[in-house]
């Protein structure tokens, strides 16, 4: 979606991307190492918010010397920044698209991620987040990535990739060793997962994402009242993660703030992932928004 | 770079011309059922208005994205419950109409919203469709109503004079009515010889 040519084409544009605090790629998170105690922060880091999150690019931002931004897009908990963005700093965007996101989590979107949380912190190595240098809770973080997996796929998309398919290699005669092609694929992508992430990381940003509220009991018409920015909101069909009706929330608020706004559903049956899946068509609506802000 | 987009008389419909004519500059525009956007492009770019459109159709919000218009992807027969009383100086309604589920509660919210609004249907008792069934026994399909019967959007079926009653019995004021057929405004017998019915109308309790 990124790239010269594409919805986003950097022959156009220049795209600043960086990880968010909290993280282990980049940016600093639990497993970065505490200057003053010389060891890794672990559960020392404090609780991170989405406004953190935003506020540091903010500051990255200020420090490339950029006034305002053509753009900010995200996905997900990409689209929460992008939220926070249009209330936080309303001046320094010119346009905004949230996609597939929300402007707070409902209960069953906070239990998921408690249930992911719970199976990395009941991992015994855990040892309350104090694992750098030992043995990592793998099963925990693996666990939780599986539960992730389901919530971002649909009953469509699973059918159409696993159907009842028996995996290849036998088990041996193990009972309940993956048999399904699906059991597999989830204990296939919760081990890679391990490999790139960071447990306490996990920990940290589903709870940035559970607190993250910008409703907080405000009256929906003041949430965006005075943003002057272009918004694009997109929201894919069969998302029952971020269902549409979330989508369509936002768009309610940026109605009644009387924000310019558009609105698209676009339809796929990869659930939740379609966000990064269907770049075909989100690219082309994304890259037709901005084509028309200059 | 500067686009500079020259749209020609002869370009606009008909219909979007009149309706051109009836807008007031720099008001405030919500088409529902925009279809393409040209409609709301042709507005804001001779009227300078703030438009908005609503659409069901996703390559048709596609269409207006390209052009740089506001657009929600929704279905007109869901109401418009977040646009409070009278914050719409026009509520267009061009060829929407006769295509919603529920055309009375359709209009009654446009009516709401909208300090004026603009209807615009093909009226089905057209003399070409009158002739068609009386002599073809088929049901008609002309340049107005061009769809086959098992394939057509229109849901209700009316003709300029079931309209005028209509907003007769419902106290709907209408302020400008134009029938046209063929590019050509129709002044005698319009329920016979008006092709299209466009209507700027007011809710009498304002």
């Amino acid at each position: 979606m990124i790239g010269p040519g594409k919805g986003i084409d950097t022959n156009k544009f220049f795209v600043v991307c960086s990880n968010i605090i909290g993280g282990c790629q980049g940016s600093t998170g639990p497993s970065s190492i505490n200057l003053y105690t010389g060891k890794e922060y672990s559960t020392d880091f404090p609780i991170i918010t989405i406004g953190d999150m935003v506020n540091a690019q903010k500051a990255l931002i200020n420090h490339l010397k950029i006034s305002k931004l053509l753009s900010v897009i995200g996905g997900s908990m990409g689209g929460m920044q992008v939220l926070q963005w249009m209330i936080a700093y309303p001046e320094s965007i010119k346009s905004a698209i949230p996609i597939a996101t929300t402007m707070k989590h409902t209960p069953q979107q906070i239990a998921f991620n408690e249930v992911g949380r719970e199976a990395i912190i009941s991992d015994p190595n855990w040892n309350k987040g104090h694992y750098y240098g030992s043995r990592v809770p793998a099963k925990g973080l693996a666990l939780a990535r599986m539960i992730g997996h389901i919530t971002y796929m649909s009953d469509d998309s699973m059918s159409k990739k696993f159907g009842r398919h028996f995996k290849t290699k036998k088990n041996n005669g193990i009972k309940f060793e993956p048999e399904f092609e699906v059991e597999g694929y989830l204990r296939y992508r919760g081990g890679s997962f391990v490999k790139r992430f960071d447990a306490n990381s996990y920990l940290y940003i589903t709870k940035a994402m559970d607190n993250f509220n910008i409703v907080n009991g405000k009256d929906i018409g003041h949430i965006f009242k005075g943003l002057r920015a272009k918004i694009l909101v997109i929201s894919f069909e069969s998302d029952w993660l971020y269902p549409s009706q979330q989508s369509q929330e936002i768009v309610r608020a940026c109605k009644l703030a009387r924000v310019k706004t558009s609105y698209c559903e676009i339809s796929s049956s990869y659930g939740h992932d379609a966000f990064l899946l269907e770049t075909g068509e989100e690219g082309q609506i994304i890259g037709h928004f901005l084509n028309t802000l200059n | 770079m500067i686009k500079v987009i020259v749209i020609q008389k002869s370009e606009i419909s008909f219909d979007n011309q009149i309706i051109l004519s009836w807008i007031k500059s720099s008001s405030s525009i919500l088409d529902l059922g925009c279809g393409n956007g040209e409609l709301l492009e042709l507005l804001i770019k001779e009227k300078k208005v703030q438009g908005q459109g609503i659409e069901v159709n996703q390559q048709s919000i596609y269409n207006c994205i390209i052009k740089g218009l506001n657009v929600f992807q929704q279905d007109v027969d869901s109401g418009l419950c977040d646009f409070p009383s009278s914050s719409i100086d026009y509520v267009i309604l061009n060829q929407t109409f006769q295509q919603v589920k529920k055309p009375s509660f359709v209009l009654k919210e446009a009516l709401r919203v909208g300090k004026n609004t603009v209807v615009g249907f093909p009226n089905f008792l057209y003399i070409s469709s009158r002739l068609k069934m009386c002599f073809g026994g088929r049901v008609p399909v002309t340049p107005a109503l061009p769809y086959d019967w098992y394939d057509t959007p229109n849901l209700h079926f009316f003709s300029i004079s079931d309209f005028l009653d209509y907003c007769k019995i419902k106290k709907i004021q209408i302020k400008k009515s134009v029938f046209i057929t063929k590019n050509k405004k129709i002044k005698l017998f319009p329920n016979l010889f008006g092709e299209i019915g466009l209507f700027l109308l007011s809710s009498c309790s304002k």
